[in-house]
């Protein structure tokens, strides 16, 4: 069960949970049938099976509950409960008193609707792929050389299974290349719908009249095939989570606020103003941006910053909207609205990049701007020249359907939707999630690439990289020191020490007393020792812009000494970005860093930097990107990287990163070097060559095929025998991105867990000392 | 070739059966939560709750 533990202790959840939340969850809470309340909760710690049983048993337990589902894969609770016997607050707090965080759903209708787009089109092509296995095994024996009334009878019977399928199967197709025609736009899906209607209309002309040619099993196996590419297609879409949503979700509905002279009340969260006394208990999120008046607390801030490592508040402390409050209760006065407040302003410049990415045309979209024309005009060439040299008019009909259907734009609308996912599966295995296919696409194209500093290109964990020459014993007493301090910068000091120190047995240190953000001070044999900032140890500032981070180490009243401490690079970061340099991509890091920290890091990568940048300016930096060099790439980490991460063409994420952040990029990857963005780029590259290739061999297939239909020459057997022919040639191509990846050691999916685990930094710093 | 009046109405039904038990598993929603499942079948009690019981 260690796997199902969190940092909110289960007393203070159900202690904040008692009302605050009762009205906010009351709030989206649904009514399926009179008397009953469903809600729909996200529950993201949920991690094993066992955190699934622990949930339900608890719940169906609980009186009044009827029915109780946790969903592993979407990380969601529903729960049905008669409407009498408890509320919404309280069944939430039932399951975070079992340690598991809880956030009312709100999209759960969006988000359903999704789901079951997806499963409107797997059920659409199950009928499709029955359909064609039957009427392709009849058309077997049609050519095969049945005669006569039995030809016509398997003709019916493959008109009575095709028809009806068409029917329904076909219908994505006809919706969307009807929506086109509306529009006097021309997609992908005209010259399909098309091809598909007029084959059926005359083949069913022909069987009617005793003919030898029906196309049955061409028409039902194009709608099997291309619905297997548009599954693939919405089944990659659907991963993509929209990065607005997530940060919808985090934002609370309503907070308890305490007028100047009356009783506290809940307020929706819209209706807090700037000035308002708001109490936030332990486990509550922040809803606007404010000012502790009162009260100490520590803040899980890793929503804004994607730092794990929890930051302590006291009056006077500021405290940003999405804040998450850990232990203590807070009294803070709102100095925004929540429309006003910094999650607000990121959540509104997400939402606007990414309406504006999703319009970026894709490369199957663009190739059919051009195909489907030139199919349209080529089919009524050949009907006119048939025509023109004295055919009848069924003849010259039947040519130009049989040019149409073989011109069909099958291996079209296979090629990119399988190359992506054979792509996307060989990511999976290296630990790299692809949640857009078409991201692929365009980062094989990328000009220009920036990088966040802290999380992406260092770890977020110091080292230390100056320090003076020690003694032993002072070596000893200085890890002794650190080692009792869990702050990453001691963890690193002490790491040094440990590294350094030679067998000098450790001094005994008592009394170890840890001030917050000053440093940490013990006795050792009745003299004090302390390391901290160069206030704690009673050390007049040295100004002047270094780059790097200090620790002070001062034993009695000795000089102090200084400790130098820098950022860990993150393996395979100077090679990663080395490697883009080299390959004709500009490079650069936008970092909301000090100016010397940042200029420092960018002389080591030899890329250019810019400092002291707000979320707006990233995403104003970026934009400019776009508008010289396009498409451009993003690599970020936290929330203020969000707007950059979903206005650039394509980003990428560690799994570390704030979920913002996550939900923002086009990829995430696990594990710790940053060659993994290498890695991507290549496969993209790859699978890019693929997509081309593939459209390279529907382009040959055509000119062979085209000039055949054209002189009469095929008939549905050719045509199905082509046709399925470019399909697997298609698949069989796109197969091929999983042989050309560079054998690397498997990642496994459970470092991003243990990369979480060890941000704190024992391990990290180890690492940083060795690089 | 009157084996065939047999054959391809066997043959169809036999398709459908299989076309009708995908599309049940998919209507009972047995691809909604793979992860949840693959750990479901441990539990080793009978059952804390129903699962809710209409469908979205």
């Amino acid at each position: 069960m260690s796997c199902c533990s969190t940092r909110v202790p289960p007393e203070t959840a159900r202690a904040s949970a008692a009302a605050a939340r009762d009205a906010e969850f009351d709030l989206s809470a649904e009514t399926p049938r009179p008397g009953v309340r469903r809600l729909h909760l996200a529950a993201p710690s949920m991690h094993c099976g066992a955190c699934v049983a622990t949930i339900e048993r608890r719940l169906g337990a609980q009186s009044g509950v009827l029915a109780a589902r946790a969903n592993l894969t979407a990380k969601t609770v529903t729960v049905e409960w008669s409407d009498s016997a408890q509320t919404a607050g309280e069944i939430a707090a039932e399951i975070e008193a079992l340690g598991f965080p809880v956030y009312a759903v709100d999209d759960a209708k969006a988000e359903s609707a999704e789901a079951a787009a997806a499963t409107d089109l797997l059920r659409r092509m199950a009928v499709a792929g029955f359909a064609a296995a039957n009427v392709m095994l009849l058309s077997v024996s049609i050519w095969a050389g049945a005669e006569g009334s039995t030809r016509d009878l398997l003709h019916w019977i493959s008109a009575l299974i095709a028809l009806p399928t068409i029917a329904y199967s076909g219908r994505p197709f006809f919706v969307s290349a009807l929506g086109a025609l509306k529009g006097w736009r021309l997609n992908m899906d005209v010259p399909i719908s098309l091809a598909i209607v007029l084959a059926a209309i005359v083949s069913l002309y022909e069987v009617s009249q005793g003919g030898h040619e029906a196309y049955f099993d061409a028409a039902v196996s194009l709608i099997f095939l291309l619905l297997i590419g548009r599954w693939l297609d919405s089944l990659m879409r659907g991963n993509a989570r929209s990065a607005a949503r997530t940060l919808a979700r985090m934002t609370p509905r309503g907070a308890w606020v305490l007028p100047p002279n009356g009783e506290r009340r809940f307020v929706p969260v819209d209706e807090i103003e700037a000035g308002d006394v708001v109490q936030l208990a332990p486990g509550d999120r922040m809803p606007v941006d404010g000012t502790v008046l009162s009260g100490t607390s520590a803040l899980d801030r890793s929503l804004l910053t994607g730092e794990s490592e929890p930051v302590a508040v006291a009056s006077g402390g500021i405290v940003e909207a999405g804040a998450l409050n850990l232990d203590g209760g807070l009294t803070v006065r709102a100095t925004s609205t929540a429309e006003a407040s910094t999650l607000a302003d990121i959540a509104k410049l997400v939402t606007a990049a990414e309406e504006r990415k999703s319009r970026l045309a894709r490369l199957a979209d663009r190739a059919a701007q051009i195909y489907a024309p030139v199919i349209h005009l080529v089919a009524l060439a050949v009907l006119l020249g048939w025509l023109a040299t004295g055919a009848d008019l069924r003849e010259a009909i039947l040519a130009a359907i049989a040019t149409l259907i073989v011109t069909c734009p099958c291996a079209l609308g296979l090629a990119a939707p399988m190359a992506q996912a054979v792509a996307s599966g060989a990511l999976f295995g290296r630990g790299i999630m692809l949640k857009d296919g078409a991201a692929l696409e365009r980062l094989a194209l990328v000009k220009a690439a920036a990088f966040d500093k802290t999380g992406v290109l260092t770890l977020g964990t110091p080292r230390v990289i100056e320090a003076p020459a020690l003694e032993d014993q002072d070596r000893a007493m200085v890890a002794a020191l650190a080692g009792q301090s869990r702050h990453p910068m001691a963890q690193a000091v002490d790491q040094w020490a440990r590294h350094q120190r030679k067998a000098t047995p450790m001094p005994t240190l008592d009394d170890t007393r840890e001030s917050p953000g000053e440093g940490i001070e013990a006795m050792a044999l009745k003299t004090p020792v302390r390391l901290g900032s160069a206030r704690f140890c009673g050390v007049e500032r040295t100004d002047g812009a270094s780059a790097l981070s200090e620790v002070w180490f001062r034993l009695g009243e000795a000089q102090a000494i200084r400790f130098g401490l820098e950022d860990t690079l993150r393996p395979e970061a100077a090679e990663t970005v080395g490697a883009l340099h080299n390959a004709g991509i500009a490079t650069i890091i936008l970092s909301g860093d000090r100016a010397p920290v940042v200029k420092a890091l960018g002389e080591t990568l030899g890329t250019d930097a810019e400092a002291e940048l707000r979320p707006e300016d990233k995403l104003a930096r970026l934009e400019r990107m776009r508008k010289t060099r396009t498409p451009v790439l993003m690599v970020g980490d936290g929330l203020n990287d969000a707007p950059a991460l979903a206005a650039a063409d394509v980003s990428i994420a560690p799994a570390n990163a704030s979920d913002v952040g996550r939900a923002a990029a086009d990829i995430v990857f696990t594990g710790r070097s940053l060659g993994a963005v290498r890695t991507v780029w290549h496969v993209a590259q790859q699978t890019r060559a693929v997509i081309l290739q593939n459209f390279g061999l529907a382009a040959l297939y055509n000119m062979i095929a085209i000039p055949a239909a054209a002189a009469g020459l095929v008939g549905p057997l050719e045509a199905a025998i082509a046709m399925s022919t470019s399909s697997l040639l298609v698949t069989a191509n796109a197969l091929r991105i999983r042989l050309v990846l560079p054998a690397e050691p498997q990642v496994a999916v459970g470092a991003a867990a243990a990369e979480r685990g060890t941000k704190g930094g024992r391990e990290t710093a180890q690492q940083g000392a060795l690089a | 070739m009157n084996i065939i009046l047999i054959l391809i109405p066997a043959a169809l039904f036999l398709g459908g059966l299989g076309l009708a038990a995908f599309l049940w598993s998919l209507k009972s929603k047995q691809y909604d939560d793979l992860d949840g499942e693959a750990a479901r079948i441990l539990f080793d009690d009978d059952g804390p709750a129903k699962r809710p019981a209409d469908r979205r």
